[in-house]
């Protein structure tokens, strides 16, 4: 029962609030997350809102796997860079 | 959609991959201990891609999977009581019990309703005052509480028949009970991001202290999953053991006290009988004794006859990570979605059921 989805939340009224997710619009409970607040993204379970998203949290991930990924490909290159270099070496030493 | 798109990116997946691969100088073996996770790293071929360097092996955390079948038979006996209506979850509906399923017993005239949420039973029960509707409470933290703020409601607005059989469940016991039984050698578990939403990354620090383990909370697209295993990679490569979040756009330290407030006034902990696992203590969540007049079977206890398990059913070797589902005999013969022998092939957080649909045969036959 893992399974939650990222919802924007339209509209509040009391404990329950208007949903909307790729078009489509539900009504859900918020009296586990009493403090969500029109245009917060919300995440839905089995019909309750279970926690409000953090978009500075979600940016800075993102940022991060950006940078993880320029650096994976640095190390990538440099390791390549090196095998190459090995193979020159091996080469120089056969003809000489 | 947003939160999820960015979250799918392949280009920041490939270069997670790398990543792992790079650093993971020594091979190691992980737990995903929630089913929604190996769902979905079979879906994205992350087994796949990271084998090699990372094996992945999953746990306990299917909550249909690791109900017992001496409760699913109580609950099917309840569904058998004249005029009671028992409402559940839709997994639950397949799930061989002793003698039969809770959709036999409905083809025999039992009143069983598929419901999506505690919501969709509470009007059940306003709209039927006649008849004890019952809940069927399946499900770890992230459920516990939509349940227990059922019951609130039901007694806020007066609804005096709605019923709830809790069968709900605790996951840091499971995994201690996992890591005591000395089956599996396990460098780093990947934590449910949504149970830890609900309780906090807290909730998780005996991992590393008591255990030495790593712990990365993660959410539950490719790129959550992936950097919950880079960072476990870091954690075991430095041999510094610690609990990660790897999703901490939805977790926190603390988790949803707001919920855990709610839980804690509704239910009471205590033992409870896990699938493949045995009785575990301060496991379970029962009702406390103020809202014992919702608990179903105080108000209609039901004999049960002896529970079985399925025969050749290896269900609970597949919940410790003791068993792949493509090394059990019945695995996709005698055991398939269509035809399923056990929880672990039934429910949408099953490893049979992920191995079967993704076709992930790379362990066994």
């Amino acid at each position: 029962m893992c399974l939650a989805v990222p919802t924007l939340v339209t509209s509040i009224d009391g404990s329950m609030a208007r949903i909307e997710v790729g078009g489509v619009e539900r009504e859900i409970s918020i009296v586990l997350t009493p403090e969500a607040k029109v245009g917060d993204y919300v995440l839905i379970h089995t019909g309750y809102a279970i926690g409000v998203l953090a978009p500075e949290e979600a940016e800075e991930s993102l940022r991060l796997l950006r940078e993880l990924e320029e650096a994976a490909e640095l190390e990538e290159a440099r390791a390549q860079a090196e095998l190459r270099h090995d193979e020159v070496d091996e080469r120089g030493l056969e003809t000489t | 959609m947003k939160y999820l798109d960015e979250f799918r990116d392949p280009k920041l997946a490939q270069g997670l991959v790398k990543y792992i691969r790079q650093r993971a100088v020594v091979p190691s073996t992980v737990m995903e201990f929630c089913g929604g996770h190996t769902h979905a790293i079979l879906r994205h071929g992350i087994r796949q891609l990271l084998s090699g360097s990372v094996t992945l092996l999953s746990g306990p955390g299917c909550p249909v999977c690791v109900t017992a079948a001496a409760d699913l038979d109580r609950a099917i006996a309840l569904a058998r009581v004249p005029g009671l209506i028992l409402a559940t979850f839709g997994d639950m509906l397949r799930v061989p019990g002793s003698y039969g399923s809770l959709r036999e017993a409905k083809a025999e005239g039992a009143d069983v309703r598929m419901v999506y949420s505690t919501q969709d039973a509470l009007a059940l029960a306003r709209d039927n005052p006649n008849h004890p509707v019952v809940f069927l409470g399946v499900g770890f933290e992230t459920t516990a509480p939509t349940v227990a703020a059922s019951l609130l409601q039901a007694e806020r607005e007066g609804i005096p028949n709605y019923y709830v059989q809790s069968l709900h469940k605790l996951t840091p016991p499971a995994m201690r009970a996992i890591l005591d039984g000395g089956e599996v050698a396990l460098s780093g578990i990947i934590g449910p991001g949504h149970v830890t939403t609900i309780i906090g990354s807290r909730s998780w620090e005996f991992l590393p202290q008591e255990y030495g383990i790593a712990c990365s909370v993660a959410g539950f697209e490719p790129l959550d999953i992936l950097r919950a295993v880079a960072l476990l990679v870091d954690m075991i490569t430095e041999e510094c053991p610690s609990v990660a979040n790897a999703y901490p756009r939805s977790v926190t330290q603390e988790g949803n006290r707001a919920a855990q407030e709610i839980m804690d006034r509704v239910f009471e902990v205590g033992p409870a009988e896990w699938r493949g696992l045995g009785i575990l203590p301060d496991s379970g969540l029962g009702l406390r004794a103020e809202f014992q007049h919702r608990d179903v079977l105080c108000a209609f206890p039901v004999d049960v006859g002896p529970s079985r398990e399925p025969p050749g059913c290896r269900c609970g070797d597949v919940l410790r990570g003791v068993l792949s589902p493509t090394e059990c005999p019945l695995f996709g013969g005698a055991c398939t979605p269509a035809a399923p022998k056990g929880p672990c092939m039934v429910s949408a957080e099953g490893a049979c059921a992920a191995y079967f649909r993704y076709g992930d045969y790379s362990d066994g036959k």
